[in-house]
């Protein structure tokens, strides 16, 4: 199971859930489960998130692999600038 | 994709202040702008711009224009109102009018002509009927429930009941017990501080030439940041597949994050689809003010508790931010670094992001940061005056670090506030003396930094020297970066490499140039571009001694014999290896293609030291020192620049930059003699400290150092001014009338 957090905007989608436990080994396994558990998320993913892993931000790498112990944060779409 | 970590080195070319290779064309008028494209039986294209800030068009003639001797094509929203949405259906909407005019100066008609001269006269030829509605420009007014609805149809879930529906998105970022931190706190100040809109202020107007063959293929020469991007937007909105359109960026007259998008690119196109002739639209300096892309204007509620021995136990903040008449996400990178650089066990930002009926902004350098870390920086300045301490030493003992759980989420990795705070103590302009009326600040800054889609192919030349084809316009000094890893890598001088900015269909996607990645991200995309070269020479070497290509080794620019079995062979330099390749298998390249990630952030402290002219109000800058962590500085000189640059849009951001709209919604000073930017008899010479602190998702350890330069200034001259003249200011620009308004109010 890995630990995500989710930026103050997500928790209204998610019964008020700051931190949930996910199965899933990386960035698209913890898109796909949360969306599974929380539909009322897909408008923001549809959107676009980017993920912070073990203190390094990842725009779109679904592949991006996550360990158990791995520190993941949920955060907007890095983009523009 | 796995990080590609850093390895500690000694540099060759990295780090050396090579003579910039778009210099002597830049000085000798050889370089080519939007402007300079030019095509056999071109015409000239010309836009129509509302008078109203806003209006329903109900009607719009164009038969006069259309028969105006000369005309070849005119167009309004009507040809762009196909069927698209989200953010491209925006794009468009702002490049030409649909149904409404949203703000003054919002396109609502174009012409072609032959000659300039007749194009204006067709312009005047044009009837629009408006129906005028009722306007609101400023962020409080636009929020208070009845407001006049700027552009409908925006709001999202996140929005709470109570606002108007100008407010359309909200966002909110923190950790920790606010109520517990505030608490604890020997002190807690709050105040609400403001920022104006103000504009990249590039030099050159944005141009374009566009062509459209009959064949529904075109080309398209632009000065950008991004033409990928433009060639997505554009091709979406004319209709057409991607690699129909070829998009040709021009060299750049800055851009700072206002070129990252399209204004006149698709009018031009739709004139000439409909005119059958190339068509070129250069917009004029009014044109620029108001309708391409400013900054958001703020409004920021900050509240921060502190101990008597200066530590911050809380600290919250609420940001309204308005970018025009379209939705946008500023607020939120404004939210999300308000409070970044410090270590905080309770913190709480909320985002609000406003419509009103202003053009629709566009970035600017680290988008939403500046006004957000203005807000923080000068209420913790505030707090230290009030507890007599030291602001240097409270922001050291405050500082985030590796380790600190970021206001915005993640836990940091390697950063370099914490060196650069110490930089500036040990400094000597931190040490000073100041004279009569004159003041000192201090600001922290921060940026994220991107990576994002990077393409390069790197080629050997038949001679041995190489070439570099990279997709991101050189706003810069990427060519000079690129060329110089490339160089590094490869062990052969800079001299010997030229890199190139390639066209659309020449090369594959790369993402725009913003976010401060291109150095960082096409830096890494060239060193394993000139790693897959180095293998295939090491193999020709190989093939050419005949030994097996596992004992060979690359080393200062040539291929050496490696290991106990490999025999005994004289370095086989670059040239002999590229002379040979057709004998031992054909050209040699490397190429790579990733979505680089890691960028690593960055952080900046800037002091400053100015003068206030008591009897005039005016601020004079009497000295200025940047400290910024670079990661890794390849071209001292572009860094040193990009540190300077910032530093100055962000003291006329501070001092005189503002957009100022009348009662009536027009923008009242559009153009340079009433919208002041600072000039270099203003400024003195503004002296650099680069850090290093390597990013570790880099392998030269680069972080970009594009946007954190612009972030402390805001603060920093707001801070220094506060202690010139014994009292604060809580709104920018800081203009002689305000600053003697609030020297006689006390």
């Amino acid at each position: 199971m890995v630990a995500v957090t989710l930026w103050g905007s997500l928790r209204a989608l998610t019964d008020g859930q700051a931190e949930i436990e996910v199965e899933a080994s990386n960035f698209k396994e913890v898109l796909t489960a949360l969306e599974q558990r929380y539909p009322a998320l897909a408008p923001q993913f549809e959107r676009g998130v980017s993920m912070a892993i073990d203190g390094v931000i990842y725009k779109e790498s679904w592949a991006t692999p996550v360990r158990p112990d791995s520190e993941v944060v949920l955060m907007p779409l890095m983009v523009g600038g | 994709m796995a990080l590609d970590e850093y390895e500690k080195r000694d540099f060759q070319v990295i780090g050396s202040r090579p003579v910039r290779p778009d210099g002597i064309d830049k000085v000798t008028g050889r370089a080519l702008y939007g402007a300079d494209a030019v095509l056999p039986g071109m015409l000239v294209g010309k836009v129509l711009r509302s008078p109203h800030p806003h209006a329903r068009i109900r009607s719009i003639d164009t038969r006069a224009a259309a028969a105006l001797n000369g005309v070849r094509a005119v167009v309004t929203g009507a040809d762009f109102g196909e069927i698209r949405k989200g953010e491209t259906r925006n794009v468009a909407e702002n490049a030409m009018a649909f149904d409404h005019a949203l703000y003054d100066g919002h396109a609502v008609a174009a012409v072609a002509a032959t000659s300039e001269a007749v194009a204006r006269e067709a312009l005047k030829l044009i009837e629009v009927d408006y129906e005028v509605l009722p306007h609101v420009t400023e962020i409080a007014a636009a929020m208070a429930p009845g407001a006049p609805v700027v552009h409908a149809g925006f709001v999202e879930d996140s929005v709470p009941d109570g606002f108007s529906e100008n407010v359309t998105a909200r966002h909110e970022f923190g950790h920790g017990d606010l109520e517990a931190g505030f608490a604890r706190a020997d002190k807690v100040i709050a105040r609400t501080l403001k920022t104006a809109a103000t504009h990249q202020g590039y030099i050159e107007p944005n141009a374009c030439l566009a062509s459209m063959g009959p064949d529904g293929r075109g080309d398209l020469w632009c000065c950008t940041q991004g033409h990928y991007f433009v060639r997505q937007l554009c091709a979406e909105i004319m209709g057409i597949e991607e690699s129909r359109l070829r998009v040709t960026a021009s060299e750049i007259g800055g851009g700072f994050g206002g070129k990252t998008t399209v204004f006149v690119e698709p009018v031009a196109l739709m004139l000439s689809k409909k005119a059958g002739a190339p068509v070129k639209l250069v917009m004029s300096r009014n044109e620029v003010f108001r309708a391409s892309g400013p900054t958001v204007s703020s409004e920021i509620d900050v509240k921060i508790g502190m101990t008597r021995d200066g530590r911050i136990t809380a600290a919250e903040a609420e940001l309204r931010y308005q970018g025009g008449a379209f939705p946008n996400i500023t607020v939120m990178f404004g939210a999300m670094a308000a409070f970044a650089a410090y270590d905080l066990g309770a913190v709480r930002t909320v985002g609000y992001n406003v419509l009103t009926n202003r053009p629709k902004q566009a970035a600017y350098r680290a988008p939403g940061a500046p006004m957000a870390i203005y807000a923080v920086e000068s209420v913790v300045n505030e707090l230290c005056e009030e507890l007599g301490l030291d602001p240097l030493e409270v922001r050291l003992k405050n500082a985030a670090r590796k380790g600190t759980k970021s206001s915005y989420g993640p836990t940091f990795n390697d950063i370099g506030l914490v060196a650069t705070l110490e930089a500036a103590q040990a400094h000597p302009h931190y040490r000073a003396p100041l004279g009569p009326n004159q003041g000192r600040g201090l600001s922290c800054g921060f940026w994220f930094n991107f990576g994002g889609n990077t393409s390069v192919s790197l080629s050997v030349d038949m001679d041995g020297s190489v070439s570099v084809t990279e997709g991101n316009p050189d706003i810069g000094g990427s060519r000079a970066s690129i060329a110089m890893m490339a160089a590094e890598e490869l062990g052969i001088p800079f001299e010997r490499v030229r890199a190139i900015v390639a066209d659309t269909a020449s090369l594959g996607h790369n993402d725009v140039t913003d976010g401060s990645r291109v150095t960082f991200a096409v830096g890494l995309a060239t060193i394993k571009a000139a790693r897959a070269a180095k293998k295939e020479l090491c193999k020709r070497a190989a093939m050419m001694w005949g030994i097996d290509e596992e004992a060979v080794t690359w080393e200062n620019g040539c291929a050496k014999p490696s290991g106990p079995n490999a025999g005994s062979f004289e370095p086989l330099p670059i040239e002999k290896i590229a002379r040979k390749s057709p004998r031992t298998g054909g050209p040699i390249a490397g190429h790579h293609e990733v979505n680089a990630e890691g960028a690593g952030v960055s952080f900046g402290v800037h002091l400053c030291d100015v003068e206030v002219d008591p009897e005039t109000g005016h601020t004079k800058i009497l000295r200025y020192t940047i400290f910024q962590d670079a990661g890794k500085a390849i071209h001292p000189d572009y860094v040193e620049g990009q540190m300077q640059g910032g530093a100055v849009q962000g003291i006329g951001w501070a001092l005189n930059e503002e957009y100022i709209y009348g009662k009536d919604g027009r923008l009242q000073n559009p153009g340079f003699l009433d919208y002041r930017i600072p000039v270099a008899s203003d400024l003195p010479d503004i002296d650099t400290v680069i850090l290093e602190i390597p990013n570790p998702g880099h392998p030269y350890g680069v972080r970009g150092v594009g946007e954190t330069g612009i972030v402390p200034p805001l603060a920093a001259v707001s801070n220094a001014v506060s202690h010139a003249i014994g009292t604060r200011l809580y709104e920018l620009p800081m203009s002689p009338p305000k600053i003697l308004k609030a020297i006689r109010e006390g």
